[in-house]
């Protein structure tokens, strides 16, 4: 692993981290919001955090 | 016996073999360090650590059951012929050296953890990183993670052919179809239903039902000390991608084509549509390939780095070898086993719910 | 990224996939079908009796309004048939008192009759006992009166005298 690979996986995860909080705060706040519909939530929560995460994890491949 | 016994045995067969296999890497550890200095012992130890783990994520020829206890599996090659033989030759049971097979005329040779054809002097040609050049047979051996797969798949068909058998007499779950029914439930209505919806779920749940329960019973089978996670090996989530890809595309109906080929449909004239959909066209096909992609990577890269973490914050107990550290670490480890377990149930059930979206998507009708 | 295409396993990945689809297939006719059906079957049990307890709980509601009706109609049968006693009654005492009025007027004027008629019988008998006696008492006064040729005498001078012959 070179130098810049590392730099770059470091970014991708600050990055796939802050859209995946983002997810998890915003479905929180919608939780609370409206809990009658927690399962919904929950459930694209997870597909966000899911393809937010595949991305990620296919970007730390690349680098 | 029942299951019941069964699954109390293997229980307290992994706890005392668990227990077992620490203990050995241990004394190996220790043996290692009476032998080095310690600057020397800090790099091996560390070099060590990195090969256990990588040891661990690999796949191998024989099953190891602890360290050194292991059965030997068989080898298939498809080398201008069949060559079938078992893979206690390819080590040498004492100095745990690879040794030259000869088979039907070839000569086999293992090098870092593969098979390679070589000549009757067992030479293995290197490029400038290391790589071996020499030709690869075909391999369809047996080896560790198909066995897993195989035994993995015998398991599951016993257990829900004996929780269907149960139905027969009762319509209420008996056994382990206690536990089972609620999660088959959830299965068909918290994913097949809400994604493909009430007319098409029925044609997918086979496929769902299917992969869901296997990719977490692999999963958990991948946290027990044998090291035989499979679902942490590409070629298995490729082929589980795969398959989730061709059922796509096989079951797509017009709307899915069209949607695929028109994205925009009536909204503008057909000669405005050709320009964008010079555009378009190319990445609704790309996004056709990378959402199989994406499933496979992340099915591999969650179990694989699970793997490596917890491995690493093992190896960290024999780095820092001070009290402080060896009754820390394995707190940590321990919880972060229970994030794995979770992760476990969590990758396959993003994995079918990825699946029976794309397959809603698929088997979605105009509307 | 090479390394991942490099450790691609292509005996493992025929073989996963073979063993998988095996599996689908099995599951498919041993395990799946039967569970789902019978699952879905009970669920459809389920829902039925569920319908049913609602169509009996209907049911019950709509016989329950009916015997409200029923007991109703009952009570008001009831209430006429109570009236009509009550009349029966009333016109039976008013008829008996009308009767009984009517047989005691009778008996009242027979016995005013045949009182009537006793009084007149007695009075009869009274008066043919007076006459009698007053004749056998104006027998003996007359003996007494003609005993002698002089009484006789002077009496129908006196007679004579009263006669005025004018």
């Amino acid at each position: 692993m070179t130098i810049p690979n590392i730099v770059g996986a470091g970014l991708i995860v600050i990055g796939a981290g802050l859209g995946i909080g983002k997810i998890g705060g915003s479905a929180m706040e919608a939780m609370a919001r409206q809990p009658e519909a927690a399962g919904k939530i929950q459930t694209a929560m997870l597909i966000a955090a899911a393809l937010i995460e595949g991305i990620g994890f296919a970007a730390l491949f690349a680098a | 016996m029942s299951i019941k016994n069964i699954s109390k045995f293997t229980l307290i067969l992994f706890v005392f073999l668990s227990i077992n296999s620490f203990a050995n890497t241990n004394e190996t550890h220790e043996e290692n360090i009476e032998s080095t200095t310690i600057v020397d012992e800090k790099a091996s130890l560390k070099k060590e650590i990195k090969e256990t783990i990588d040891h661990h994520l690999m796949d191998s020829y024989d099953f190891a059951i602890t360290h050194g206890v292991s059965f030997p599996l068989p080898v298939i090659l498809i080398d201008g012929g069949l060559h079938i033989f078992s893979s206690s030759k390819l080590t040498n049971h004492d100095t745990h050296e690879p040794t030259i097979v000869e088979s039907n005329g070839n000569y086999y040779k293992l090098f870092h953890g593969k098979i390679y054809k070589t000549d009757a002097a067992g030479t293995i040609n290197l490029d400038e990183h290391h790589h071996a050049t020499n030709e690869k047979p075909f391999d369809i051996s047996i080896t560790k993670n198909v066995f897993t797969i195989i035994l993995m798949s015998l398991f599951l068909f016993f257990l829900f052919k004996g929780m269907a058998k149960k139905y027969k007499t009762n319509s209420l779950p008996k056994g382990a179809g206690r536990f089972l029914e609620p999660i088959v439930l959830f299965v068909r209505d918290e994913i097949a239903i809400p994604n493909i919806g009430e007319k098409h779920y029925k044609k997918y749940m086979n496929y769902l039902l299917t992969i869901f329960f296997f990719i977490w019973f692999l999963n958990l089978a991948g946290m027990t000390p044998f090291g035989i996670g499979v679902t942490n090996n590409i070629a298995v989530t490729f082929s589980l991608a795969m398959l989730t890809f061709l059922i796509t595309q096989f079951t797509g109906k017009k709307t899915y084509w069209l949607h695929l080929f028109d994205p925009l449909g009536h909204s503008m004239p057909w000669v405005a549509k050709i320009p964008l959909y010079l555009l378009l066209v190319p990445i609704e096909i790309l996004g056709l390939f990378v959402k199989p992609f994406s499933l496979m990577i992340r099915l591999y890269a969650n179990m694989t780095a699970g793997h490596v973490v917890l491995m690493s914050i093992i190896g960290l107990i024999f780095v820092f070898k001070n009290i402080i550290a060896s009754t820390a670490f394995p707190v940590l480890t321990l919880a972060l086993s229970a994030l794995e377990l979770l992760v476990a149930a969590l990758q396959a059930y993003i994995f079918t719910m990825l699946s029976a979206l794309y397959f809603g998507t698929a088997a979605e009708e105009h509307h | 990224m090479e390394k991942l295409i490099s450790d691609f396993s292509s005996g493992l990945f025929i073989w996963q996939t073979l063993v998988f689809v095996v599996l689908i297939f099995l599951l498919r006719k041993f395990a799946w079908k039967p569970i789902l059906n019978s699952v879905e079957s009970r669920e459809e049990g389920i829902k039925k009796a569920l319908e049913q307890a609602e169509e009996a709980k209907k049911e019950m509601a709509s016989l329950k309004s009916s015997n409200e009706a029923l007991l109703n109609q009952a009570r008001e049968e009831r209430d006429i048939m109570l009236k009509e006693a009550r009349d029966v009654k009333d016109k039976l005492i008013a008829d008996a008192k009308t009767t009984a009025n009517v047989e005691a007027e009778k008996i009242i004027a027979a016995a005013k009759e045949s009182i009537h008629h006793e009084k007149m019988a007695a009075i009869t008998e009274l008066k043919n006992e007076v006459a009698t006696l007053s004749i056998q008492i104006a027998e003996k006064i007359l003996k007494e009166e003609l005993a002698s040729a002089d009484k006789q005498k002077a009496i129908i001078d006196n007679v004579v005298n009263e006669i005025n012959l004018n």
